[in-house]
């Protein structure tokens, strides 16, 4: 009682024998940023159909929460979801074969990169309408209470999304049955070309609250907060305690869309490199690894060699691989 | 969980008694849900109130309201969840009040649960069934009368029902929960006290089978929910007149059985299709069009249409009666159709 405990993040990850964990959080972590900047490369270069919205920077949250899932936990993601897609076990073959609209693809290129899908890995589904998912990421909570099977869902959104009123309907709800989901907002600074802070009264804490529902703001460039934060949460919820709101500070590095990259209208060059240099949440976590002796520079650029290779692997097979038979278009219109 | 095979029982068993329309739907609800514990129904004032109608009254004190539960008065949200709920293990049904409300829950149907299944490569499923109402002249005025059934009959991954009758009523409610696709089920609400047969032996009606609500020769008159019942006393007018009308019911909007309307009217060369929704880009035009190619070589005259009047529906008692259409309207098409005078 009277003794202190530590910082919040330091007691769950600093002990021995975690490393394992850590440096999976940190390939994780790297993966996304490979994996975003190929599907950049890819659409610069005219290969990749359509745009794509890219999580650069923001991947500390994504890898921080399904940490701290199981894997037949349920996520819902967004139109920037290729983050929370790879941290749920998504495979990167194959989310490269969805991308570029081939037969391989998890939606047998039906969905492409706002619609990523896998029952395998819990994943709900991308949405593409900012804040669409929270209402299936609060009824798969529903069934999982109802049906006891002890799953949490996480519903992904970006800040941009507190302005849609169906998000503060499922919070009702889901905060009145004590239903197992576990908000996550990812504040990335901007709704598209509109800094938040035009567009977003008051204080954002205080909504959740409002409903009684715990709420608590994250750093969201550090995947160890996060990771603390979205345990106790997920662990509670599992519990039966209800719902939960975390607020993720972030920033997206790059444009709203891969095709977005005349910025200064909307925001200053010195502001994004602020962040980017020192801010970024792959080299902020690198540093600790190797402070804390979990891994020495030599491992981590082992550990980035190999997701380097597996990079370019999956974008090989993506490259390689057929598109869906035309007969295709009329199939799974109806189950 | 065992999922027993049921029969289709089409023709008329030998044990039947009267229901309302509205008895029909709960019998059909509470069959499912002894069958199947994943089914629930979602919804505002479903529980002890039975909904405004009072068309599940009851069904609370058998399966308790955690099976049939009251939410907040939050279309889009309840619906949503429903969504979610039916792609991770249940069945739900959710109720719409009134079908107005429909344009509050668009994004969930339309966006969400209308795609899910598609968007995912066929691996998610939305088993999720929402009943909702239509018709006007209850005297409610332009935001609890409309029939907006065309709107989700236009949205490819929905299935869209509209009864006529108790007997069609049960089956298709029960097929629509069984069904692993959202389907949106519209229920005319001036029709709740509707009576008709009903077999008491358990049975299911397919979606996407029109049914022939009564034969004839000289002219087809398609007609859906309560314009059925329309099309029966126009049916019943023009034969004293010596003109034999065929009324067919599609049942379903979509799935929609294209062949027995096509069928029909190369038989008898004319058709009128009644609808209570707008007929401007609505179902009449759809059904219209339908049958205009399927039977092109076969028409004596143009398909005629007759829908809801263009206009909001307005409160005044006649000015609300002149935006629906009649027996007389549809007698006085029909007879035009096929020129006597």
């Amino acid at each position: 009682m009277a003794k202190k405990t530590k910082k919040t993040s330091e007691p769950e990850l600093s002990t021995a024998g975690k490393s394992d964990h850590l440096l999976q959080m940190y390939r994780q972590m790297l993966a996304i940023r490979f994996f975003e900047e190929r599907v950049n490369d890819l659409y610069t270069r005219a290969i990749m159909p359509g745009l794509a919205h890219l999580y650069i920077g923001e991947e500390a949250i994504a890898v921080g929460i399904c940490s701290a899932l199981r894997s037949d936990d349920y996520i819902t993601s967004t139109h920037r979801g290729h983050g929370h897609c790879l941290a749920k076990g998504a495979s990167p073959d194959r989310m490269f074969a969805e991308l570029l609209g081939k037969e391989a693809g998890y939606c047998r290129g039906k969905g492409g990169s706002m619609h990523i899908a896998d029952p395998a890995t819990g994943n709900l589904g991308a949405n593409a309408i900012v804040g669409g998912s929270a209402g299936i990421a609060t009824g798969a909570a529903f069934s999982a209470k109802r049906l006891g099977n002890g799953r949490v869902a996480v519903c992904f959104f970006g800040e941009g999304a507190l302005g849609q009123g169906v998000l503060y309907e499922t919070m009702n709800l889901a905060q009145l049955w004590k239903l197992p989901v576990i908000y996550v907002c990812e504040n990335n600074t901007y709704n598209e070309y509109t800094h938040y802070s035009e567009t977003t009264a008051g204080d954002v804490l205080a909504r959740p609250r409002a409903f009684g529902i715990f709420a608590e703001r994250v750093d969201g460039q550090d995947v160890r907060a996060v990771y603390v934060a979205a345990k106790s949460v997920v662990d509670k919820a599992r519990n039966g305690d209800g719902p939960a709101f975390l607020l993720c500070d972030t920033y997206r590095y790059r444009g709203h869309h891969v095709g977005d990259v005349s910025r200064e209208y909307y925001r200053s060059k010195q502001e994004e490199q602020k962040w980017v240099s020192e801010r970024d949440p792959i080299k902020f976590f690198g540093d600790w690894l190797i402070a804390e002796k979990h891994a020495d520079t030599a491992q981590l650029q082992k550990i980035s060699a190999e997701v380097a290779s597996n990079i370019d692997a999956a974008v090989q097979f993506a490259m390689a691989a057929p598109f869906p038979e035309t007969r295709e278009v009329q199939q799974d219109v109806y189950a | 969980m065992s999922t027993p095979e049921m029969k289709t029982v089409m023709e008329a068993p030998a044990s039947q008694r009267e229901l309302t329309l509205g008895e029909a739907i709960k019998e059909a609800l509470a069959e499912e849900m002894r069958r199947d514990p994943r089914v629930l129904i979602l919804g505002e004032d479903v529980a002890e109130a039975g909904t405004v109608f009072k068309v599940l009254s009851g069904l609370s004190t058998e399966f308790g309201t955690d099976r049939v539960i009251d939410t907040p008065i939050s279309e889009a949200g309840f619906t949503g969840l429903a969504v979610g709920a039916a792609m991770t293990g249940l069945r739900p049904v959710v109720d719409i009040m009134f079908g107005d409300f429909i344009a509050l829950v668009m994004d969930q149907m339309a966006n969400q649960a209308a795609k899910v299944h598609y968007m995912s490569g066929g691996k998610w499923k939305v088993p999720l069934v929402m009943r909702t109402t239509l018709g006007a002249s209850r005297r409610s005025a332009a935001q609890h009368s409309q029939s907006l059934h065309a709107w989700f009959s236009h949205v490819p991954g929905l299935k869209v029902v509209l009864p006529s009758t108790p007997y069609d009523a049960k089956g298709l409610l029960k097929s629509a929960i069984r069904d692993d696709n959202p389907v949106v089920f519209f229920e005319d609400k001036m029709m709740y006290r509707l009576k008709g047969t009903v077999p008491t032996e358990e049975y299911t009606i397919p979606l996407g089978v029109a049914d022939v609500k009564r034969s004839g020769d000289d002219i087809t008159l398609v007609a859906t929910s309560s314009m059925v019942q329309v099309a029966l006393a126009a049916a019943k007018m023009l034969e004293d007149i010596g003109i034999s009308a065929e009324v067919i019911d599609p049942r379903t909007t979509w799935p929609l059985d294209e062949e027995t309307l096509i069928e029909s009217v190369k038989k008898t060369s004319r058709a009128i299709v009644v609808d209570e929704g707008y007929a401007r880009y609505g179902v009449t035009a759809e059904i219209a069009s339908v049958i205009a190619e399927g039977a092109f070589h076969y028409l004596d005259q143009p398909v005629k249409r007759i829908g809801a009047m263009h206009v909001p529906i307005p409160f005044s008692p006649p000015l609300e009666d002149a935006t629906v259409p009649t027996e007389q309207m549809v007698f006085e098409a029909a007879r035009s159709l096929c020129r006597r005078s």
